[in-house]
């Protein structure tokens, strides 16, 4: 089942702050709102949602208009799931009611079973507790499993892990992969955390001061070196890529991406497994020839494509092509300087460790 | 018997004074709660003031008002009149009347910091799985404030059966149709009847006292609001 794209123009001004936004997203996938605490996704994601004072501006999902100049659905009447980020459960009703509330008033074919959704999230033998009796990750998988219940055409999620512990985190996470995986409707994540979007989004919004600096595919958006907000420390790309053979002698498996193959942990996957390799700039360096001799397994020929110096006027960040895909290196902009590095020239990669993160 | 016939009388008349006070004021007290909970108007201030006036006002005071409002003269005589009612003060509905003023805050109050507690995120999540306004009143607001209104019940109820000045100002001292047990009290030390005195006021205390240690109770220890 084939989406339209949302489009949303919010703009919303507060005595010392204003959202101010207009954004074209896919359809189907997890497109992931990013940004630090302040930066305006929780509001962007209310604005959608229909929640708090009305915005200035239009918004249309799957070719419905929910707001322009006439217009202005209230929330009751928007097609879609909310995920709180403290879960919001109603204390007074247990988990099985929890669920039907949204069940017996949504409209419409479902989209998921009941059912379905209460076996993807695993909450089978929660349904007669009262929420008051949960764990914080059981809380947010009713949570979330009661977003799923009112059949959304969008599903809305407010940082789902941001309150829970890292323990809880590992807990969840993999139902929000199951879930990337099962439905065809398309998920609004506000996060900031960048290994979250490197898990799950397909499709990125970077926000700041209420303003969405950029928006796009992932993988573009992360292989770009002019956004201001980086990931951090945790600058880096992500691959997709596919188990094409596993060296069960040094416990290692090579994944295949489009451009060349990196060898990995092997974690246990069949080969076929499709999956995300995460790359970090910090884990990746440069060299004019093809090293031997060296530790590092990976070696990949590429072509520079551009460089920028990082936050710290000592490190430069280098974009490399490697076939179709992008990575990008960290290195001393002494060791550039040195090395000569520059746009169009042929270089050696060497990655020093890679994670799937999928 | 213990207590005489009149006295009896005088508390059935009470008990049925503070019922049918409590049942009108939870009919007009809840929205007028939930209004002050939850809106955002500039009146919300100036209501909020009027209804707590009888906390501080003296009940002569308020009777003597309701006593010209609803007298021959009053202005709502007329429109009693078309509603083929009989004038109201020194009858029973009048006392029911007068008693709904004076125990609105009683009523308003626990309900209103109940509404309060409860936040806007139970609602907002019940907005976003489809519920109306209305249905999120009835299946959210009403159940989460249940505690505020076994506790607004009991606060007017009691408070009612203890009302005095109000009564005297407009229902008199007709017996079985304004004489309370308060009154009754009045009257029994008025004829220097000190023993039948004692025993009502020691009914009238023991009732208040099981009353509040109930409500104590509830809130109890595991603080159920």
């Amino acid at each position: 089942m084939a989406h339209a794209p949302i489009q949303a123009r919010f703009r919303k001004g507060w005595q010392d702050f204003t959202l101010d936004v207009d954004l074209q997203l896919p359809g189907k996938g997890i497109t992931a709102l990013f940004g630090h605490s302040g930066s305006g996704k929780t509001t962007l994601l209310r604005c959608f949602a229909g929640l708090g004072s009305r915005p200035e501006g239009r918004c249309v999902v799957n070719g419905e208009v929910w707001q322009d100049e006439q217009h202005y659905r209230p929330t009751h009447h928007r097609d879609i799931g909310y995920v709180f980020q403290d879960a919001n459960l109603f204390p007074h009703l247990t988990v099985r009611n929890n669920l039907l509330y949204g069940q017996r008033r949504s409209r419409g074919a479902p989209a998921i079973a009941l059912d379905q959704a209460i076996t993807l999230l695993g909450i089978e033998h929660l349904l007669t507790r009262k929420p008051a009796e949960l764990s914080g990750g059981e809380k947010q998988r009713v949570g979330i499993a009661r977003a799923l219940a009112v059949s959304p055409q969008l599903l809305l999620m407010d940082e789902p892990l941001a309150a829970l512990d890292l323990a809880r985190k590992r807990e969840i996470l993999p139902y929000l992969e199951t879930l990337h995986d099962e439905l065809q409707i398309p998920i609004l994540y506000v996060t900031h955390s960048p290994d979250e979007v490197a898990r799950l989004a397909d499709h990125l919004v970077v926000m700041s001061a209420g303003r969405a600096l950029a928006q796009g595919p992932l993988t573009e958006i992360l292989s770009r070196l002019d956004l201001p907000i980086r990931l951090g420390e945790e600058a880096g790309v992500v691959l997709e890529g596919e188990i094409c053979e596993r060296d069960s002698q040094w416990g290692l498996m090579r994944m295949a991406f489009a451009g060349g193959s990196l060898w990995a942990r092997d974690q246990g996957h069949a080969i076929g497994h499709k999956g995300r390799l995460r790359v970090l700039a910090r884990d990746v360096s440069l060299s004019l020839q093809h090293q031997v001799g060296t530790s590092i397994q990976n070696h990949l020929p590429g072509v520079v494509d551009a460089m920028l110096t990082d936050e710290h006027p000592g490190l430069m960040l280098v974009r490399v092509r490697v076939g179709a895909s992008i990575l990008i290196a960290r290195l001393t902009t002494r060791s550039a300087h040195e090395l000569g590095i520059h746009p169009g020239q042929s270089i050696w990669l060497q990655v020093k460790s890679v994670a799937l993160v999928e | 018997m213990w207590l005489t016939d009149s006295d009896w009388q005088a508390i059935l008349l009470t008990l049925k004074l503070a019922s049918v006070v409590t049942f009108i004021l939870l009919w007009v007290a809840t929205p007028l709660a939930w209004w002050l909970a939850r809106t955002r108007s500039g009146w919300r201030k100036p209501i909020g003031a009027i209804v707590a006036l009888p906390l501080v006002l003296p009940p002569s005071v308020l009777g003597f008002y309701l006593l010209l409002a609803m007298g021959p003269n009053g202005p709502i005589a007329p429109l009693l009149a078309w509603f083929g009612v009989g004038l109201l003060p020194f009858s029973f509905s009048g006392l029911v009347i007068a008693s709904v003023f004076y125990s609105l805050p009683f009523m308003v109050q626990p309900l209103q910091s109940a509404f309060e507690a409860i936040g806007d995120a139970p609602f907002e999540a019940a907005a976003t799985l489809r519920a109306s306004p209305l249905d999120r009143f009835l299946t959210i607001a009403l159940p989460l404030a249940l505690p505020g209104f076994v506790s607004a019940s009991i606060l007017t109820f009691a408070h009612t059966v203890g009302e005095f000045g109000v009564v005297l100002m407009i229902g008199g001292n007709l017996p079985g149709i304004t004489r309370v047990a308060s009154v009754q009290i009045y009257d029994h030390v008025e004829a220097m009847e000190y023993a039948d005195a004692h025993r009502l006021a020691a009914v009238m205390l023991v009732f208040s006292f099981v009353v509040l240690l109930g409500l104590h109770l509830r809130r109890g220890p595991k603080t159920l609001r």
